[in-house]
């Protein structure tokens, strides 16, 4: 008979656990390749900008000066361009998606205190390195000059 | 001598994915013609090539439609390609079609599931889109990305397929091989669905190909004009022929498009069998030069990419003609002289897509 | 089996002889695959691809035009024509006379006139 065709079915499912998730309190799992969001090793960006003339949503912002790495959550793709393209391989893509808020918001990252020191003081040494250097050139020069106008002058006696 | 009015269809409406608008001049419940709109989606996609360099535009453009994304991304990249004179491994033209036939099952998966709401069966459209979950999460597990994929770049591709991930691909189509039988056992075995599909919207053969269908819709009709023939990428190594059928009518399209869904698994598994060992990218420097026009297969017909550059690092043209905006014109064919009821299925037989319709 | 197809063919025409070559496409039975338009260094340059599906060609015609010409519609050889002409001379001003099915810039929704085409053009 047509409509007993499904009595097992129907027994079964009475009988079965719920086959969705109870998702808030179980957390859901993701591929270990899903594309989320962007996380970055703030100490070894070298503040270059290819990240942001990478990005096609122009949701990046970088600042050399204050060690500053920002962005705008909401209007990232994850589309990944930024993480092929850093030269140091200091952004990553994680899976896990942004949740939702009341208002669009920058986040920013800064560097840490001791790692701005690090560079200021590296900075400053390879400054007063190169002073030295170009001290030393010009002394150099100098003392040649001397030398070629003391041979002319004795060529001219 | 009956009354003519106008009924405007759309933009909202329960059964189109995305919106459209039709004027429909009726007479007495029999439509007597069919006016076109849209625009409803247009985000100016072709303006924005020439503010992005053309490395960054390819995340843009597969964001172009959320259905047929992975073919628009593979389409430009392989027009630059070719202006540009490169050639891909091997590794990465297989992998390519894997992704494209993957993406091309998720599509008539989806298409079905419209189908069967559109003449109120929603019970087969929770079916039919509970397949399609499966091939997504394929999908997440090899890109990243359950709908939009961003895995190709000019020069081959940024991601691989690993051995453990074939093996998953490949159970996976198992069950779901098993899966489409039983769906198919429904639609075309179904009283009811018959009696709604069956001799309606009957395009013949000269119609079709002097309006110029493709896809699907044109191969019901007899035409068997199929892009993967051509041999890119990785169909010439593969074995496959086009799919036709001859009645024209909706029945006809339904049951081409279910072929094509066992078609790709089938496809999917030769791929998977001979893919070669290699590198998935060549690195490639400059700026392209030239003009090409280049076609591919989507799943709903054959698509056209034009690119035009002159050595700059952003391109001056980029043209996307779309399957929808080719079959539009057969849309409103066959709306003359069709029943008020049937509007809603004879939009859906041509799978409209009019996020990539309108960039 | 090996790609066919390798490139384009491609063909000039001026304005005048455009009918002809369409009519020509014609009596070949090819079907219209697209119109396409650009607007390069002042001149709008059309690009009409006809497609071959028993060799699997595209054949292109090329036209060059300035803003003010005027181009014949080819919709009495190819009906399906008309949406792609519509499209052209909604976005990019293109001036096409006599378009069977002409939608009067109304095929698309929105705003602004010829968006295609740079500001200092509209």
């Amino acid at each position: 008979m047509g409509i007993l065709k499904f009595f097992p079915d129907v027994l079964k499912n009475l009988v079965s656990k719920p086959v969705t998730k109870n998702y808030p309190a179980e957390p859901a799992v993701y591929p270990e390749r899903s594309r989320g969001h962007i996380t970055i090793d703030i100490d070894d960006c070298i503040s270059c900008g290819m990240c942001v003339r990478s990005c096609p949503s122009s949701t990046l912002r970088v600042n050399k000066a204050e060690g500053l790495w920002a962005i705008n959550r909401f209007d990232c793709i994850a589309c990944g361009y930024c993480v092929e393209k850093c030269p140091k391989k200091c952004l990553h893509m994680e899976p896990g998606y942004q949740e939702p808020m009341p208002n669009k918001s920058e986040e920013v990252f800064r560097k840490s205190p001791e790692v701005m020191k690090a560079e200021a003081e590296k900075r400053a040494a390879q400054l007063k390195k190169a002073a030295e250097a170009k001290k030393a050139l010009e002394a150099k020069k100098a003392a040649e000059a001397a030398k070629t106008a003391q041979t002319a002058e004795k060529a001219a006696e | 001598m009956a009354k003519k009015s106008v009924i405007p269809f759309g933009p909202q409406h329960p059964v189109l994915p995305e919106p459209i608008h039709l004027d429909l001049v009726i007479e007495d419940e029999t439509v007597v013609e069919a006016i076109p709109n849209i625009g409803f989606v247009h985000r100016g996609l072709e303006g924005l090539v020439e503010l992005r360099d053309f490395n960054r535009m390819t995340y843009i453009i597969e964001r172009t439609c959320g259905i047929c994304s992975f073919g628009h991304g593979m389409g430009y990249v392989e027009t630059i390609e070719k202006i540009m004179n490169v050639e891909i491994p091997d590794r990465a033209k297989f992998l390519r079609t894997i992704w494209a036939e993957l993406g091309r099952m998720h599509s008539h998966l989806l298409w079905l599931g419209l189908l069967a709401d559109s003449f109120g069966f929603e019970s087969l459209f929770y079916q039919c889109w509970r397949v399609r979950e499966k091939i997504l999460d394929l999908h997440e597990l090899t890109t990243g990305g359950r709908v939009i994929f961003s895995v190709n770049k000019v020069g081959g591709v940024i991601k691989d397929i690993t051995p453990e991930m074939q093996k998953a691909i490949l159970d996976t189509l198992t069950e779901v091989e098993k899966e489409i039988r039983d769906l198919q056992r429904t639609f075309m075995g179904d009283y009811s669905v018959q009696s709604r599909l069956k001799g309606v919207g009957v395009l013949t053969k000269d119609q079709a190909s002097m309006l110029g269908c493709i896809g699907p819709f044109g191969r019901a009709s007899g035409l068997p004009s199929d892009m993967r023939v051509r041999g890119y990428e990785a169909y010439g190594m593969l074995d496959f022929e086009p799919i036709t059928s001859t009645e024209g009518d909706s029945f006809a399209r339904c049951d081409c498009r279910i072929r094509e869904l066992y078609q790709s698994i089938n496809l999917i598994r030769q791929a998977i069998a001979k893919m070669p060992a290699g590198d998935l990218f060549v690195p490639v420097k400059g700026n392209p030069d030239g003009e090409y026009f280049n076609r591919i297969e989507q799943p709903r017909g054959e698509a056209l990419y034009y690119v035009k550059a002159e050595g700059n690092q952003n391109l001056t043209r980029f043209r996307l003609r779309t399957p929808t905006f080719a079959n539009i014109a057969g849309l409103c064919e066959t709306l003359k002289g069709a029943d008020l009821a049937d509007v809603p299925i004879l939009i859906l037989t041509i799978d409209p897509c009019i996020s990539c319709t309108e960039r | 089996m090996e790609v066919k197809c390798p490139g384009n063919f491609q063909k000039e025409v001026t304005a005048d002889y455009l009918l002809e070559n369409i009519q020509e496409m014609k009596n070949k039975k090819l079907r219209l695959c697209a119109i396409s338009a650009a607007w390069v260094q002042g001149k709008y340059e059309l690009s009409y691809s006809f497609a071959d599906d028993d060799t699997l060609e595209l054949k292109t015609l090329r036209i060059v035009i300035d803003r003010e010409t005027e181009i014949p519609s080819i919709t009495d050889f190819y009906p399906c024509a008309s949406f792609y002409e519509n499209e052209m001379a909604e976005m990019f001003g293109v001036k096409v006379r006599f378009i069977n099915g002409d939608l009067h810039n109304k095929l698309y929704r929105i705003n602004v006139e010829t968006p295609m085409l740079p500001k200092e053009e509209r």
